[in-house]
């Protein structure tokens, strides 16, 4: 398995004039056998990233670098697989399961060894290897995205994105599918780029957590530190989203503006810290805090936080790794 | 997931919907505008390469092999045939320009002239039956959808449905023959040829409208039925308004755009459908010419009548257009 | 437009014979049996006519011109006194063969056109585009006239006029299938899998997209056989000696005078052989569940429900409605605000009829907050609808008690309790995407509730409706008030929702997943919002959620159900480490929160909801209970008050401590349960 790095990657989408930067300079390294849990609102950009990862979205910017050399096109299987959000649309209906999983398995293999690498790979993800000739309407929703899972291991990737794979699923079967996305990443050490929109989710599989917003990364380090210890203030507010078991109080601290903020729009994002519209603790809740209307933060924060006011670099923040 | 999987649903949060003049609605009129020239200019090239498409001398089997060759070669001169392609082209634009469209190669006549006799028969056959269809078609589909919303009388439905369809797979033409039969020969009700009193514009109409007032409806029946499944729809009950409030203001415009998209290529359809019906009511227009015509191989006004045709097409697509536009804000938006 | 291409098969039959079985269902319908038999009889026509009349039809009786129709020939005679009728039948092979050959060229090169842009990739398939849908913007018969005239008149040129004019309309038609399959993910997960394009579009695309093409060709072959009936009949066709069957009606026409049915005849053979084609098409499309090019006719759904089953429905529910125990519905509070028995909701199924709501009994106090949760299918969100009278035909509510605010809801019509629920029963839905009227503004929206109920004027309802816009914490509510939905952000379309209704005086409000397509932190907003109208006006709650934690954070009281039934009201506070139902406890359990051990394996719970369709006879929830005992499958427990308001549906509902952790058993184990 491979370390994947994103340099300064930008994706553009549309025209010059009127077009949007779906994902905005964003570096992100996704080491050598870790998860790393990418988390933000529907939006932000997560979703373009992890296309642009496994080649769907051409880059306007930037480089992906898969242990240090650049992912280049070839043909056969990529070297990063990627399993989707929906497993009723990433099957298709009118091929085995079988099929579809054996065609991803890399060419040049003998039809008999690749019968039984498909049936070793279905075994894998915890389905009986008898069925590879059930077609996808068949199958529940959490056993499709188990298929999708062995077909994207059948390429033998380097490094496998998970895009929201769990939110398509009923709560009583997300379990399973992440149960089994931990076994896999323990015994297979296999490095993963796990996309989600839950906080919960992502701490369980994760061993780092990046955050992004508005087509940026705007914190990431360890998972427990970024959730115990959270730099920027939208990584803040998303863990005191997260419904808890105590009764909450409706935030009285926050000023109403910020309260009734609405989400910035993709097109047009505001200068300065993408966040200071909704920020609680930026220029509308503290009126002497101009720079975060006028300067775009750095990140030579703790947790690469992008955020003016996040405390300074941790030396021991990645001795984790 | 493409680009739109990503796209903001605030997109248009910040901009004031509520002057014509603003972004999306100029925005709007340049694209369609565009449009209309791009289409404008392959419908023109389309009609100046006719001619040069038809294998062999079209002046030759426009006369005939009898002809002589003085006369042959005196008429391509005068047609301007034996220029090179660019030039023929740069004086057949310029010919649009100033409405010179040529002249028949039988008559002698301007096309510009005869299509100017021709026109306005066939553009008040269009337009009723144009009216025709949708005063049929609008009020039924919507009561038919009213009625069969939600799997409800489903022998109703049936029968509506086959009827509609047997009626709208019947070409225009063979309408025309039936009626005919009916009205002229078996009853002698109306008169079944030429263009007269107002009484002869009945059958003509009739059997341009019914075809597409049939589909229409059919079309309109089902969107109409699709959106009385809609959550706004639910939205709207649970609002406790009547009924009838509900299917007049939430459904039938949403129900109305949803034809309109689908109903536009039958409208288009109509207004060539005009020369089948006047072949068969012999009605002084242009589908009458242009048929005869194409027999004759009088090419220049083939090819006048052919513009004449497509320029219509074109603006009946740009009035569907505009017209969604209107009724639908998002429509404007949704398509750049 | 949008084509539906996926079918879900029934879940036992391997794909290929449900794909024939479907196709013989439509045999079996009455026009796909009536139009199947009439395209065969004209098929065969055409392959035999010919040969069996073909002397009859060319046989010239100068003695018999123009005769009418006689014993000998049946519909007379032409002009040189050949049989009008052989004729006709001649003209079969004639007229089908062209229209077969011209859609063959139409198909042909409308597929081409269509799957160029896969293979172009983006510049080049743009280019194609652009050009199919400048050409399909005109008319099939402008283009057949155009293209008659370059390929000269007559049979050849005919034949390729045709099927060059009907090559865009299928272009556009395997485009936009093509792009359809093209953008769904398993086309993705092929490409990344190294898959090229050739493979993607001859293995993945081609397939999803054979049926409706073949439904449209066949659809188009009879529009080509009617438009050649056109081009021949305006003489630009097949021209004589030969003869089709517009070619026959053209030389019937100029006589329809003395014999008309000489010019009837074969429009008849045209109007049949054309809706052969055309209804066995719409039959077919029908039958799979395909939209057609024109859109499609007929609704959507599931097709084959009658009027007898509905009927027998409605006995059936009532019959089984009696034999269910009558359900307390808990305590009594102060004064209820909604009291519920017994409610129970009735669908027709293709085996008889299915029930997802069963007996659900409660009551909420006022300003009391009650949660509702459960899995996807356990009839929670119907039961919400079921309450506000919302559920349309075919389904059927029926309940014991259905009281709001002391009003009686079940008895007169709904137009009695109009004006009452219109002012104090709000509900928000869990779409704010599509819940609004797209083509209407907002701020109109809400004010034609006013208008209606309060009887206010246009204006001073528009001012009140700005006014609780406000109230909910849209900023600029004026000027957002003109705006239409798809200008709103999804957030605050929910807070414009619950604006909505507020523009009465509700003392209840019931949300059905307020918050389930919202983000987090707009989720919070929402909910925040929520509790705060609340506590202002002392407004009753009833929040159904799949998500436990949001329940538990917003409500006071929890109910629980599973297939179609409540198993367990609890207060919100015990629902963490008190609930007494084992379903209950693997719900909370299975939920990841932000404090799960990171060591252990989530635990899941085994096995799938129960299909409504099929109940079984004992508690629903047995066949996945690790509590489960042979009572448990035999008897259905009734839903039992403790005394103190806590009703549990459980025979072993005081069987806790020992079990805490049996949710979680092994993952094998669970999938191999998953597998029923």
């Amino acid at each position: 398995m491979s370390e994947l790095r994103f340099e300064g990657v930008s994706v553009r989408y549309g025209t010059r004039r009127r077009g949007m930067t779906a994902v905005d300079r964003v570096d992100l390294t996704v080491p050598d056998g870790a998860v790393v849990g990418l988390v933000g609102e529907s939006g932000s950009g997560k979703s373009t990233l992890a296309r642009a990862a496994v080649g769907l979205t051409p880059l306007s910017a930037g480089r992906i670098l898969l242990d240090g050399e650049p992912l280049r096109r070839t043909s056969g299987p990529r070297p990063v697989q990627m399993v989707f959000q929906d497993p009723y649309s990433s099957l298709d209906p009118r091929m085995t399961i079988g099929d579809s999983v054996a065609e991803a398995v890399p060419r040049g293999i003998r039809s008999a060894d690749r019968r039984r690498e498909v049936a070793r790979l279905l075994e894998l993800v915890e389905l009986d290897p008898s069925r590879a000739g059930a077609y996808p309407g068949q199958l529940s929703g959490g056993q499709r995205q188990r298929v999708a899972l062995a077909r994207a291991l059948a390429a033998r990737p380097q490094v496998v994105v998970a895009d929201e794979i769990t939110s398509a699923l009923d709560v009583s079967i997300q379990g399973t599918v992440l149960n089994l996305v931990r076994r896999l990443q323990h015994e297979l050490g296999t490095s993963m780029l796990f996309i989600s929109h839950d906080l919960a989710v992502v701490r369980y599989v994760a061993s780092e957590i990046a955050v992004m917003y508005l087509g940026r990364i705007v914190e990431h380090g360890p998972a427990a530190q970024v959730l115990g210890d959270p730099q920027h203030p939208y990584t803040r507010d998303l863990l005191a989203a997260v419904p808890g078991w105590s009764p909450a109080a409706p935030d009285t601290a926050v000023p109403p503006e910020v309260a009734a903020a609405e989400p910035a729009d993709p097109h047009a994002p505001p200068p300065g810290c993408r966040y200071h519209p909704r920020c609680p603790v930026g220029p509308l809740a503290r009126p002497e805090r101009e720079v975060c209307r006028t300067t775009e933060p750095t990140t030579d924060h703790r947790h690469a936080a992008a955020c003016h006011f996040a405390a300074a670099e941790q030396p021991l923040a990645r001795a984790a790794d | 997931m493409t680009s739109t999987a990503e796209a903001h649903p605030a997109t248009g949060a910040s901009r004031r919907g509520t002057a014509v003049l603003d972004g999306p609605w100029v925005r709007f009129a340049v694209r369609r505008g565009g449009q209309l020239v791009v289409s404008m200019w392959v419908l023109v090239t389309a009609s100046f390469l006719m001619i040069h498409l038809i294998p062999g001398d079209p002046v030759r089997s426009a006369l005939g092999p009898t002809a002589p060759a003085s006369l042959v070669a005196a008429r391509r001169e005068s047609l301007g045939l034996d220029d090179p392609l660019l030039v023929q082209y740069v004086h057949f634009l310029g010919g649009l320009f100033t409405g010179d469209l040529g002249e028949s190669l039988t008559s002698r006549l301007p096309v510009s002239q005869v299509i100017a006799q021709r026109l306005p028969a066939t553009l008040q056959l269009a337009l009723l039956a144009f009216l025709v269809a949708l005063a049929l078609a609008v009020p039924l589909g919507v009561l038919m959808g009213v009625l069969t919303r939600g799997g409800r009388r489903r022998g109703g439905e049936l029968a509506f449905s086959t009827t509609s369809v047997v009626l709208g797979a019947i070409p225009e033409f063979l309408l025309g023959v039936g009626l005919v039969y009916l009205f002229g020969v078996q009853w002698g009700w109306l008169p079944v040829a030429g263009r007269g009193g107002p009484e002869s514009y009945v059958l003509p109409v009739l059997s341009l409208a019914l075809g597409p007032a049939a589909a229409l409806a059919r079309i309109m029946r089902v969107e109409m039925v699709s959106v009385l499944q809609a959550d706004f729809l639910r939205t709207a009950r649970a609002k406790r308004l009547p009924r009838r409030r509900i299917y007049l203001r939430d459904a039938l415009p949403n129900a109305l755009t949803a034809t309109i998209t689908l109903g536009g290529l039958l409208l288009t359809a109509l207004v060539a459908g005009t020369v089948l019906v006047e072949n068969v009511f012999a009605w002084p227009g242009l589908g009458s010419t242009i048929a005869s015509s194409i027999l004759l191989k009088d090419y220049p006004v083939v090819q006048g009548i052919v513009l004449v045709y497509g320029a219509g097409v074109l603006l009946v697509n740009l009035t569907v257009d505009v017209v969604l536009a209107l009724l639908d804000p998002r429509s404007a938006i949704r398509e750049s | 437009m949008t084509t539906s291409t996926t079918f879900d098969a029934p879940a036992v039959a391997p794909r290929r014979s449900a794909a024939r079985a479907r196709w013989l269902a439509v045999l079996r319908t009455p026009v796909g049996a009536g139009a199947g038999l009439l395209l065969a009889l004209v098929l065969v026509l055409a392959l035999v006519a010919p040969l069996l009349w073909s002397g009859q039809a060319d046989r010239i009786d100068t003695s018999a011109v123009l005769q009418g129709a006689s014993a000998e020939h049946w519909v007379g005679t032409d002009a040189l006194g050949r049989d009008v009728f052989a004729r006709v039948l001649v003209a079969t092979r004639l007229s089908i063969g062209l229209a077969l050959a011209a859609t063959s060229i139409a198909v042909v090169l409308g597929l081409l056109l269509g799957c160029a842009p896969l293979l172009l990739g983006r510049r080049g398939g743009r280019l194609v585009t652009a050009g199919v849908n400048i050409a399909v913007a005109f008319p099939g018969l402008l283009l057949a006239l155009f293209f008659a005239v370059v390929f000269g008149v007559g049979m050849t040129g005919a034949v390729l006029a045709i099927g060059f004019a009907g090559a865009p309309a299928f272009a556009r038609l395997s485009q936009t299938l093509a792009a359809g399959i093209a953008e769904r993910d398993f086309v993705a997960a092929a490409r990344i899998a190294g898959v090229g394009r050739f493979r993607v579009l001859l293995r993945h695309v081609l397939p999803n997209i054979g049926e409706p093409l073949v439904v449209n060709a066949t659809i188009g072959a009879g529009g080509a056989l009617l438009a050649f009936a056109g081009l021949s009949f305006l003489g630009l066709g097949v021209q004589a000696p030969s003869y089709d069957w517009g070619r026959l009606l053209q030389d019937g026409l100029s006589g329809i005078y003395i014999h008309p049915v000489a010019a009837l005849a074969p429009g008849v053979a045209i109007v049949v052989a054309g809706l052969a084609f055309n209804l066995f098409g719409e039959a077919v499309a029908k039958g799979i569940g395909l939209t057609t090019a024109l859109g499609g006719g007929f609704a959507p759904g599931r097709a084959s429900r009658r009027e007898a089953t509905r009927r027998d429905a409605r006995r059936g529910a009532a019959t089984e409605d009696q034999g269910l125990p009558v359900t307390d519905p808990g305590p009594e509070p102060g004064r209820p605000v909604l009291e519920v028995q017994d409610l129970s909701v009735t669908f027709p199924g293709a085996h008889g009829p299915v029930r997802p709501v069963r007996g659900v009994s409660f009551r909420i106090g006022r300003g009391e907050a009650v949660g509702v949760v459960g899995e996807s299918g356990s009839g929670k969100s119907l039961t919400a609808l079921a309450i506000a009278r919302l559920v349309e035909q075919p389904g059927e509510v029926t309940a014991g008690r259905l009281h709001f605010q002391g009003a009686d809801l079940l008895t007169g019509p709904d137009r009695a309790h109009r004006r009452l629920l219109g002012t104090s029963f709000a509900m928000v839905f869990q779409d704010p995407m599509t819940s609004f009227n797209p083509t209407r503004r907002i701020g109109r929206q809400l004010a034609e509730v006013a208008q209606e109920h309060q009887g206010m004027s246009r204006g001073a309802a528009l001012a009140r409706a700005v006014d609780r816009l406000r109230s909910v914490r849209v900023p600029a509510a004026e000027r957002r008030a003109h705006q239409y939905p798809h200008e709103f952000s999804g957030g605050m379309r929910q807070r414009a929702m619950i604006g909505m209704g507020l523009m009465g005086e509700p003392s209840l409000i019931v949300a059905d997943e307020p918050t389930t397509a919202l983000d987090v932190t707009v989720q919070r907003q929402v909910l925040d919002l929520l509790a705060a109208v609340r506590a202002e006006d002392d407004v009753a709650l009833l929040l159904i959620s799949h998500d436990v934690a949001v329940v538990g954070q917003v409500c006071e009281r929890v109910l629980v159900m599973y297939a179609g039934r409540v198993v367990e009201d609890l207060p919100a506070d015990q629902l963490r480490t008190g609930a007494r139902h084992p379903y209950t406890r693997a719900l909370v359990a299975a939920v990841p929160d932000m404090d799960v051990d990171l060591d252990q394996p989530l635990p899941v719970i085994p096995g799938r909801p129960v299909d409504p369709a099929h109940q079984p006879p004992g508690c629903a929830y047995a066949p996945r209970c690790p509590l489960a005992s042979a009572r448990c499958t035999d008897e259905d427990p009734a839903l039992d008050d403790d005394g103190a308001g806590w009703r549990v549906a459980c025979w072993h509902a005081g069987e806790v401590a020992a079990d805490r952790d049996v949710p979680g058993a092994a993952p094998v184990a669970l999938a191999l349960g998953e597998r029923a």
